[in-house]
């Protein structure tokens, strides 16, 4: 994620805040949108969803892969997320729904056989190097403020507030998106109502795979990709979705942008070889005072 | 009726005892014995992950930090303070267990999901201070780790560290085996099934959680400190993340609150990775399939989903 920072100028303190503010919130959004597919899939199945990360590699390997072949980049990438799209049903259908009813623990296993699955899968149909896509408009940074900014750092950003929007839209204003909140509060009593749970699992599945697809295409060009960027992803996306509080799309989407701003001003006035060290420690600190992270319930046990 | 032979606190590690006794007549050469070595080591940190998943319901994913205290411990404290490597490896237990009594009493008081992320962020935190510190611990690239001498007689070969290492986890069973059958670990089991009725039956639930987590934190490091002196090298990826979801793996695979499905478990995914590179690319394709079969067809894991399926078709 160090390219981010390509444009870092020494000196004047304000420009250089700027410029770790925005590599943050880029790299951060990408946290984000990892989180907010973590959140979907956890709302309507409980199942924490290990494989989420290779979501994102799959759209960054695909599309670098398709594009190759002659295809251009806006088709590549549409390619790139059915193919994401198509695998996140595969996963629902023969690996989650199989195992219904199987404990949290056990589904999670299911969930990091199918990383390591896919990671293997994408070490032999595409390789082990790294990739890397065109910038969509350029690689010229533009000035702002006396920082640099990669016109990319503008993708990613307006990407994902694009898909935050989208989601929002869908869940809020759809028949669709709230039969899944529905089966979200409560699966028996949607079940009740006449919503086919199972389809709206299955959907939660495509709908994180788009969405893993899109940040991986979008980021790519800053952050290079390779068949193994999943499991870093996962695991900060996972600790993004925990920071803002399990099943909180609003939480999934502050955690992400705080777990890399976090990275970022480590990484710029700490240290860069503790960047994750010193993200961990502001989450620890925080799951201390606030158990069930910054927009978690009190969760009542019952007896 | 297997379930009862089984559970006595004594069969579970007489069991072992002949498994390690029996496959050092069956395993043809000593590169077996060395896998077989690396197979007891990796039960035996399972065995201490499992008391405290299985037993008590509580996730780590950091336990690999505490594995890497071990192994950094074996490296370390001989090369720079040229003390014995068996005090090293007390001392490294001693460091695991007492920064688990520490951190514990905070972290435990997350549940699920969150314990989950802490833990993950715990043992990231002593993983990085391993591969960054690199003027004491060689930093990514690792560092040797003086062999073991005892009384003179340098203690070399796999033949000798397989019966040392098998020595080892049949102990550990047994300690384990006592544990689970004391009074602690029927408040494990029973905090496992609810904390809230736990404590109303009067259980101090954060003491027995914090005892369990101190327990399995030794286990980590004995085993780290035991495969730092088998391999005589030690490398920052065993403090890793990957390992602690490998243990995480291993618990689960084999079966959570199973101290034969801790053996098991570790059993599968040492040897599997040794079996499949002669599937070259596709080793972690099999591996990975093979782990999401077995755990939609054995969902309780693979000791006791087996148990339950021998003894489903007796009755």
């Amino acid at each position: 994620m160090d390219k981010a920072r390509g444009g870092k100028q020494h000196g004047e303190p304000m420009p250089e805040l700027l410029q770790f503010c925005v590599s943050g919130l880029t790299v951060g959004a990408v946290y984000a949108l990892v989180a907010l597919g973590f959140t979907i899939i956890y709302n309507a199945s409980d199942v924490v969803n290990f494989a989420q990360g290779e979501f994102v590699m799959i759209g960054g390997m695909t599309t670098v892969f398709v594009a190759a072949a002659g295809v251009p980049l806006p088709l590549a990438a549409l390619v790139a997320i059915a193919v994401a799209m198509g695998i996140g049903l595969l996963l629902h259908r023969l690996a989650i729904e199989p195992a219904r009813g199987a404990s949290a623990v056990t589904l999670i296993i299911i969930t990091i056989g199918a990383s390591i699955f896919l990671r293997g899968l994408a070490q032999v149909v595409f390789d082990k190097q790294f990739h890397s896509l065109p910038s969509f408009s350029g690689d010229t940074p533009i000035a702002f403020g006396g920082a640099a900014i990669l016109p990319q750092s503008f993708w990613v950003l307006g990407g994902a507030a694009v898909i935050v929007v989208l989601l929002w839209a869908f869940f809020n204003r759809t028949l669709l998106g709230k039969a899944v909140l529905a089966t979200a509060a409560n699966r028996l009593a949607a079940r009740l109502v006449g919503i086919n749970t199972s389809f709206v699992v299955g959907l939660s599945f495509v709908l994180s795979a788009a969405i893993g697809a899109v940040a991986g295409i979008l980021v790519t060009p800053i952050t290079l990709t390779s068949y193994d960027v999943g499991t870093l992803l996962a695991l900060k996306g996972f600790a993004a979705a925990m920071l803002g509080g399990m099943g909180n799309p609003l939480g999934a989407v502050v955690g992400g942008l705080t777990v890399g701003l976090l990275e970022a001003f480590g990484a710029g006035y700490i240290s860069s070889t503790y960047k994750d060290a010193i993200a961990f420690i502001v989450i620890l600190a925080v799951l201390f005072v606030m158990p069930g992270g910054l927009f978690g319930k009190a969760s009542v046990e019952r007896v | 009726m297997l379930k009862t032979v089984l559970a006595p606190r004594f069969a579970v590690p007489l069991v072992l005892a002949v498994l390690v006794v029996g496959l050092s007549f069956a395993l043809p050469s000593n590169f077996y014995l060395r896998v077989a070595a690396l197979v007891w080591i990796s039960a035996l940190a399972v065995i201490g992950l499992n008391l405290l998943m299985g037993y008590a319901g509580q996730v780590s994913l950091g336990h690999a930090g505490f594995f890497g205290i071990g192994a950094y411990a074996v490296a370390v404290l001989p090369a720079q303070f040229s003390l014995h490597p068996l005090l090293a490896a007390l001392a490294g237990a001693l460091a695991a267990g007492l920064l688990a009594y520490v951190v514990g009493r905070p972290i435990l008081r997350l549940k699920g999901h969150y314990l989950a992320v802490a833990t993950l962020g715990f043992g990231m935190l002593i993983a990085m201070t391993i591969s960054n510190e690199a003027w004491l611990t060689g930093g990514p690239d690792g560092m040797p780790v003086e062999r073991l001498t005892l009384l003179g007689w340098r203690v070399r070969g796999a033949d000798t560290w397989y019966w040392i290492t098998g020595g080892l986890l049949v102990i550990g069973a047994w300690i384990a085996g006592n544990l689970v059958a004391s009074p602690t670990g029927r408040a494990l089991r029973a905090l496992h099934d609810s904390e809230v009725a736990a404590r109303v039956a009067g259980i101090d639930v954060a003491r027995a959680k914090l005892t369990v987590f101190v327990i399995s934190a030794v286990y980590a490091a004995v085993a780290g400190a035991a495969l730092a002196l088998v391999n005589g090298f030690v490398t920052p990826d065993k403090a890793n993340f990957m390992h602690s979801i490998e243990l995480v793996t291993m618990v689960v695979l084999g079966g959570m609150g199973s101290i034969l499905g801790s053996v098991a478990g570790a059993a599968i995914l040492v040897v599997l990775p040794q079996v499949l590179t002669s599937f070259h690319d596709y080793e972690h394709m099999v591996l990975g399939l093979i782990m999401m079969v077995i755990m939609i067809v054995l969902r309780s894991g693979i000791v006791p989903g087996l148990a339950s399926l021998l003894t489903g078709r007796r009755k």
